[in-house]
């Protein structure tokens, strides 16, 4: 069972500051971070690849949700 | 649609926006904005202040276009691009007075960081005071960030809360154009507010059409590449990241270039255009500004830019903008060439407890 962050509605740079917590916290593994805007879906997309985690995204209803993995 | 979207969202799609902004940015003020005043958000809000008689500056008073442009540019992007999303909720009275008070430090300064970039550009070494202070404001912010700082989450909202900002906006059009007079003397004959300057900064802009058009592109591609002047600071402070730092480096570098092109580079620090040499409130002034940037999640223009979204909270922090502006021109608190206004330090010196009593009681626990 993945570690599951809801960022959704949190303002920038909220969404990033979780992300890099729960990946300092992990470090590899696998966890999932649900966002609700296009921009925060690009901002943790992008620190987490420049982190070294792979970035799968998934298209909900008004949200995404983003699987972040890294072996 | 994708490749187009990959592009904006990429390092060459931001520089891209940056360099559209520095280069219109000259232009503008070659065509009759005011010097080392393309564009300044704070600056076009306290004049479109003083054109609704929020104040009675009478050197600043006019219906800004780019302002207005800026939002409109940002809600056709996010229409055509799937993301306008009406919003609102989070904490709107404190990021209300955020702005507020934002607006006080960057009239203390004379600039929003958008100027302090230009006013760098084109040779105003009062600038290089007020971005340190602007850096030193969101590094503050940034340890609030650190220790689980948030204003809360926003919720979705009915569709008209997003539509409105945008409409206000067009209303200010009309306003400008028709530029009708809603105030009497005594004597019962129409007068101002709408104001226009005679004289002064106010009076200075570029034809109507052209800040119209060059705003559109300006709220098109900032709304499109995030383009955000105190993120790119505070990421490279938070997470050692220069993707939006490399727009703003497009901005100045591409202003400069152009005004040396234009004949507008003046290097110096006495006697620059509206500016001040006192390197104290300069630095206070942006340090204000820069943390309730920091702590609002947006500088001026992106607070702008994601109101045309439909992001109800950022259209709060912007008419906090507007009538911070009013409050500081009416109260003395506003900068002239001469230094800070009289009411004007005390004032900042408030603005940084207020934003300071912010971060701490807006702390939650990070799980």
């Amino acid at each position: 069972m993945s570690d599951k962050i809801d960022a959704r509605g949190l303002s920038c740079p909220q969404p990033v500051i979780l992300t890099s917590k729960k990946i300092k916290e992990l470090e590899k593994g696998v966890f999932e971070v649900l966002v609700d805007t296009d921009t925060s879906r690009e901002n943790v997309s992008r620190f987490a690849q420049r982190s070294g985690w792979q970035v799968e995204v998934d298209r909900m209803e008004d949200d995404y949700r983003l699987v972040l993995r890294k072996d | 649609m994708t490749t187009v979207k990959n592009f904006f969202a990429s390092r060459w799609g931001i520089v891209s926006a940056g360099v559209f902004v520095g280069v219109f940015a000259a232009v503008l003020q070659k065509l009759g904005n005011p010097a080392n005043m393309g564009i300044c958000v704070a600056c076009m809000e306290r004049d479109i202040a003083g054109a609704l008689g929020l104040h009675r500056a009478a050197l600043v008073q006019y219906l800004r276009p780019e302002i207005i442009a800026f939002v409109l540019g940002a809600f056709i992007a996010a229409l055509l691009f799937r993301e306008f999303k009406p919003r609102g909720g989070s904490s709107p009275i404190l990021r209300f007075f955020l702005g507020f008070f934002a607006m006080i430090g960057a009239l203390v300064f004379l600039g929003c960081p958008w100027r302090a970039l230009l006013r760098l550009a084109g040779g105003d070494g009062n600038a290089i005071v007020g971005l340190a202070g602007l850096t030193a404001g969101i590094w503050v912010g940034v340890l609030f960030l650190k220790s689980g700082y948030t204003l809360g989450r926003t919720t979705k909202v009915k569709s008209f809360s997003g539509w409105i900002f945008p409409i206000a906006m067009v209303t200010l059009l009309v306003l400008l154009l028709v530029a009708p007079q809603f105030g009497r003397t005594p004597e019962g004959t129409p007068t101002g507010p709408i104001f226009f300057s005679s004289k002064g900064p106010g009076s200075q802009h570029a034809p109507i059409l052209i800040s119209l058009l060059v705003g559109l592109g300006v709220g098109f591609l900032a709304q499109r590449t995030r383009l955000c002047t105190m993120g790119a600071i505070r990421d490279v402070i938070l997470i050692k990241n220069t993707h939006l730092l490399s727009g703003i480096l497009g901005i100045v570098v591409a202003a400069f270039v152009m005004n040396l092109v234009l004949g507008q580079f003046k290097a110096g620090f006495a006697g620059q255009p509206i500016a001040h040499t006192d390197v104290l409130w300069n630095f206070m002034g942006m340090a204000l500004s820069g943390l309730a940037f920091a702590l609002a999640g947006g500088c001026p223009g992106r607070q702008l830019f994601l109101s045309g979204e439909g992001d109800g909270d950022a259209a709060v922090f912007a008419t906090g903008m507007i009538v911070g502006a009013g409050f500081s021109h009416n109260f003395s608190m506003a900068s002239s060439a001469a230094g800070p206004g009289p009411y004007g330090p005390i004032t900042v010196i408030i603005g940084l407890i207020f934003c300071m009593v912010v971060g701490f009681t807006m702390r939650e626990k990070m799980a």
